[in-house]
């Protein structure tokens, strides 16, 4: 087990060297956040009844996805491990004494959180100090909140796992292009990252709602702002910790399989 | 403590011909070949040898050490390393190998060398009175005390070479592979690895297999070699007998002015260019004198040289006597 806290330990804090990228992530997602919520606004000012959502609910969503975009951002990959199934230096990786799964999956989450310490406070701050109707609302209760704490983990779990999916995938293609375009695309609209589930069209939002992807940032982001609370946060919440247990044990059957016909590319 | 029992290994290749025509008709359907990169193959090496695993390229040396490492499952077989399979217990396994893989690196690209030490320490779990114990040992042999605060991206090919060196033995392993560990070097650099890799084998009794196309590397460090082509092993020998069994043969090196010189049985060219050739000579055929004596009368010649055969001439003539 040390071994893994270890490899998180080491990926974390070199990630956190990265200053002047964190300052241009944070730049961009303060303008992203922005115009999102004026759009959202001058929908609302038309017609506020025609929405699924509280417009307070709906900026929390957005001020909170930005705050903590690294950690369910779905087209955001570890090039390094592409790079490992593509040129062979998988061979050295084989060569240690862990598993690959866990190693590659703690490397993921360390990175994610990394990025994501270095950028949530400012933008969070900001949120919060900005005048109404844009400002950040405080969680509903404290209850509430720890809810919100546990959700957000089990997204970042799912939203690991299931890239895990697409690092795999790479073994069988060679190519990773293909995967990893198709994976984000998909992910990333069928998460609730360009507009929030509930905008989508009933039919089609109950199924968006039965997928994995409604366990990242779908769960936590609308359980903060009490859209879903009560029995409904908790029921979420063991939905997101089923498809978490399914998505690493598929992850971790199909990786064993890829191993076993593993040919280390180029000699 | 190695123990290979004829293990078999066989990839399945995609085919095509060259040209758009046959790209196209690739789309629809795909010709396959199996490639058999290993047939049999069965020796067994005992703690603390050093064994030279040899031959031409893609006669399935890299395939026969990853399989030994536990990265590939072969077809067919067994190999049993410290009791255990490679390949199903792989994690316990390589925690007591040590690999070097000449081709590629395995130290951290942007940061500096110590810090990749210290994630392999980390890695194998290496308590910190005997990694600071090898570190400063593995330190003084390769001379690494001024690498080790650079970024391995700054580091030249030798300098990268033995701080691999150096990576692949922090855990002390029993058993160290190395697959091509003098690749690209320069005579110095080359000089320096054996050099350590004979004192590591004698001083901590590391058992080491090392494959390599350079025959110096196999002459200076290894006892015995083990022949492999086309997937099969066709030689497991001591160095030295071996030699013995090509000493009734001899280098003939010859400058001449004039055609070529016909050859007498006993006579095999491994080299030769215009006004020159290397003849491998079969004294029980040929001696050498009748050899000077055919050649002179044919040839005007310039100058001449007589030796014993070089490990390189030997596996030269193993080649094409198993015409690999």
């Amino acid at each position: 087990m040390s071994t893994y806290v270890a490899l998180f330990r080491i990926r974390f804090t070199n990630s956190l060297q990265y200053r002047t990228a964190a300052l241009a992530g944070l730049i961009t997602q303060f303008a992203w956040g922005f115009m999102q919520i004026l759009a959202f606004l001058a929908f609302y000012r038309s017609n506020p009844q025609a929405f699924p959502m509280e417009f307070s609910d709906t900026v929390s969503y957005i001020w909170l996805q930005q705050a903590f975009l690294a950690l369910f951002m779905m087209w955001f990959y570890e090039r390094e491990i592409f790079d490992t199934i593509e040129s062979g230096t998988i061979s050295y990786e084989l060569v240690r004494p862990y598993e690959l799964y866990n190693r590659w999956f703690c490397q993921s989450l360390a990175n994610r959180l990394a990025r994501a310490v270095l950028r949530c406070l400012p933008i969070l701050i900001v949120a919060l100090l900005v005048p109404e109707p844009i400002r950040l609302r405080l969680p509903a209760s404290l209850g509430q909140f720890g809810l919100f704490i546990v959700s957000m983990f089990l997204g970042l779990g799912v939203v690991v796992a299931f890239s895990m999916l697409v690092y795999i995938a790479s073994f069988f293609t060679l190519s990773s292009t293909g995967n990893r375009i198709i994976a984000a695309v998909l992910s990333d609209f069928l998460a609730g990252a360009l507009i929030p589930l509930p905008f989508f069209p009933i039919g089609f939002r109950k199924l968006a709602e039965l997928l994995p992807f409604a366990a990242m940032q779908n769960m936590p982001l609308r359980i903060y702002s009490g859209n879903i609370s009560g029995r409904e946060a908790f029921y979420g919440i063991l939905f997101q910790a089923s498809w978490l247990i399914i998505l690493i044990v598929v992850g971790k059957l199909w990786q064993r399989q890829a191993l076993k016909q593993v040919v280390v590319q180029g000699g | 403590m190695i123990e290979l029992q004829d293990i078999s290994k066989s990839f399945r290749v995609a085919k095509r011909n060259p040209g758009f025509a046959s790209a196209v008709k690739a789309l629809f359907s795909r010709q396959y070949e199996t490639v058999h990169a290993l047939n049999e193959v069965s020796f067994k090496i005992n703690k603390g040898e050093m064994v030279g695993y040899i031959g031409p390229n893609g006669a399935g040396k890299s395939t026969t050490i990853k399989i030994m490492c536990g990265i590939l499952t072969p077809d067919q077989g067994s190999c049993i390393i410290n009791g255990r399979i490679p390949w199903q217990d792989r994690v316990a396994h390589v925690r007591e190998i040590g690999v070097v893989f000449g081709q590629r690196s395995q130290l951290w690209w942007d940061v500096p060398v110590a810090d990749s030490f210290v994630l392999l320490k980390d890695v194998y779990q290496v308590d910190d009175r005997q990694f600071q114990h090898n570190l400063d040992e593995l330190v003084a042999l390769l001379d690494l005390a001024e690498l080790l605060k650079t970024p391995t991206r700054s580091l030249s090919l030798g300098q990268r070479m033995r701080c691999e060196l150096a990576a692949s033995l922090l855990h002390s392993p029993q058993i160290l592979f190395l697959d091509e560990p003098t690749i690209g070097l320069d005579a110095v650099s080359k000089i320096a690895v054996r050099q350590f890799i004979k004192k590591l084998n004698r001083e901590r009794g590391t058992t080491v297999i090392l494959t390599t196309h350079d025959m110096q590397d196999i002459e200076v460090l290894t006892e015995r070699i083990i022949l492999i082509g086309k997937g099969r092993i066709l030689l497991d020998g001591n160095l030295l007998e071996l030699k013995k069994r090509f000493s009734h043969e001899k280098t003939l090196r010859i400058e001449y002015y004039g055609a070529q010189p016909q050859l007498v049985p006993g006579m095999t060219v491994i080299e030769q260019q215009a006004g020159r050739l290397v003849i491998v000579l079969e004294t029980e055929i040929c001696t050498v004198s009748q050899a000077i004596a055919h050649l002179s009368s044919q040839v005007e010649i310039i100058d001449l040289s007589v030796s014993g055969i070089s490990a390189e001439e030997m596996v030269a003539t193993l080649y094409k006597e198993y015409q690999l």
